[in-house]
């Protein structure tokens, strides 16, 4: 899967989790949780999100890998190419 | 026979927060409720076409929109409901009336801060250690063991009296304990009220309700109503399900109650030694007048009146203590949906005096409080001239029939299960008996508890 459409998928979890909050123009490099009112409560429901809609399993300990966007991508591709 | 991942006990605002949670990540959920509406401790009812809320007088922690990491937007985003859906009005302002004092506050933390400079001078110093102190701690966190606010607070406040005020509100819209709170929930309470303020959802307390109930069912949550629970079965100290009183079983790999610590201990079937019921409880005079307070210039929105030389939050040993009171003007919200006047009189009550009347003397004893309310208010704002339409009262004993807990008591029993759990497997507790106080800190009860227990899987952590 290519780069653009993992991240539009990682958005797509984001905006429907952060509802009162612009996601349009965020930046690949900064930590989510400095762009956006994120914690660790909001984390959880990242995970819950790709396992709900992809069957991706994330791990506790691997949570600081979803710390920002170009981390997601990174670790979550994979785990796509093997799901889809 | 059905089975499910979750059956919550109890659908008010904690135990719809947490079905919410789980039904959004396709648990099979139930949430079984005792009585016909769901609601609970804040709920409400009808009487002669008239709309009467019961619980707290007002929503705490107002954040305006966007503002982050606050209470409220961060369970408005765990449950996923915008913000705009509250409608939230701010109080105008209100007060705490002692002898001789008198200090405001409003959401706007500066003017209870200016009001001390002003009557407690010497206070001033202090007061801005004691807020630095509230910012600094971490109140929420699961592993804080109780300990007395009030020792705590009296090391950097040295005006006993000053001290007495600044707990008043936060005791009676909150705590358990008579006196004296847990220094946990004084500063959950101190952020809440004095930093973060009041604020009124439109149409009030079932507005909130409704769009919980709405948000749970579209996401495919079960809600039986009239569905009194007869015992949560439980074998070798793991919860199997529960039994409801019309004889149905439900299985059930993880039981949430709400219903408050000691109420859930009683029911389990593998007898449990029972937590410490609480002692507080209230009744609430509710009065409608033909004319609104704002009209004859009253512009407070809740008054915490105290005429006692010492606060004294306690059971009384008669009725109710009428020497202090918090009187609410539901009128008095940046947004006022009455078309009558509103005026809602709180006294601390003494719930086995009440529950021991017969019929008719407890109709009597009703008229009484009403009758020292309206007294009350003649004498705090006498240029408040208004015909009453219509009044209700209910009574320690009208707590007990609509929430199950024991001896009426509002903010439940004096020992908190914080980390949710129970001596039993599975079986985990969320709301009042949490100990996160106020309509806010009831959802956000429901929802931690139902991340930590049934989506993280706690027991493992």
């Amino acid at each position: 899967m290519d780069y653009q459409t993992l991240r539009k998928r990682i958005i797509d979890i984001i905006a429907d989790i952060a509802i009162d909050e612009d996601v349009s123009n965020l930046d690949d490099n900064i930590r989510l949780r400095e762009q956006l009112d994120l914690d660790s409560m909001d984390f959880l429901d990242v995970v819950m999100e790709l396992k709900k809609r992809y069957k991706i399993e994330v791990p506790t300990e691997d949570y600081m890998k979803l710390a920002t966007l170009k981390s997601c991508i990174e670790y979550l591709g994979p785990k796509f190419a093997f799901s889809s | 026979m059905t089975n499910y991942d979750t059956v919550i006990i109890g659908a008010g605002m904690s135990g719809l927060a947490a079905g919410i949670r789980l039904a959004m990540f396709d648990q099979k959920v139930c949430i079984l409720e005792r009585h016909k509406v769901p609601g609970g401790l804040n709920s409400y009812y009808e009487r002669r076409g008239r709309k009467l809320d019961v619980g707290l007088h007002a929503m705490t922690n107002f954040a305006p929109k966007g503002e982050r990491g606050r209470p409220l937007t961060k369970l408005l985003k765990q449950l996923r409901i915008p913000y705009e859906k509250l409608e939230l009005s701010q109080q105008h302002f209100s007060r705490i009336m002692f002898p001789g004092y008198d200090l405001s506050f409003s959401n706007d933390p500066q003017l209870l801060t200016a009001g001390i400079g002003k009557a407690f001078p010497r206070q001033k110093d202090n007061f801005a250690k004691l807020l630095d102190l509230v910012k600094n701690f971490d109140d929420v966190n699961l592993n804080n063991k109780p300990q007395s606010a009030k020792e705590k607070v009296r090391e950097i406040i040295s005006d006993e009296r000053l001290l007495e005020m600044l707990f008043c509100p936060l005791l009676i819209y909150g705590s358990a304990w008579e006196n004296d709170m847990d220094f946990s929930q004084f500063v959950i309470m101190f952020k809440s009220i004095y930093l973060e303020g009041f604020s009124r959802p439109k149409n009030g307390v079932r507005s909130v309700i409704n769009l919980l109930t709405e948000r749970y069912k579209q996401l495919g949550g079960e809600l039986r109503l009239e569905a009194g629970i007869e015992k949560i079965d439980v074998e070798n100290g793991i919860v199997r399900g529960v039994t409801l009183e019309s004889g149905e079983i439900m299985q059930s790999h993880k039981v949430m109650s709400s219903m408050g610590l000691p109420e859930t201990m009683n029911i389990v079937s593998e007898r449990q030694e029972s937590p410490a019921v609480g002692s507080m409880s209230f009744t609430e005079t509710i009065l409608f007048f033909d004319k609104k307070p704002s009209d004859q210039g009253i512009q407070d929105t809740i008054l915490f009146y105290n005429d006692n030389e010492k606060y004294e939050y306690r059971q009384p040993q008669t009725f109710c203590d009428y020497r202090s009171a918090v009187i609410c003007f539901p009128n008095n919200f940046g947004y006022d949906d009455y078309d009558e006047g509103v005026i809602r009189v709180t006294y601390i009550a003494n719930f086995e005096k009440w529950n021991e009347l017969d019929r008719k003397t407890y109709l009597i004893r009703k008229e009484e409080t009403c009758s020292e309310a309206l007294a009350l208010i003649a004498k705090l704002f006498p240029e408040f001239k208004a015909n009453l339409l219509y009044h209700d009262v209910f009574t320690p004993t009208t707590i007990t029939r609509y929430t199950g807990h024991f001896k009426g008591a509002v903010y439940g029993s004096t020992q908190k299960a914080r980390d949710g759990r129970t001596g039993i497997k599975n079986l985990f507790i969320c709301g009042t008996d949490q100990g996160f106080l106020g309509i806010v800190g009831a959802m956000l009860s429901g929802i931690s508890m139902a991340n930590l227990h049934c989506l993280m899987d706690g027991e493992k952590a």
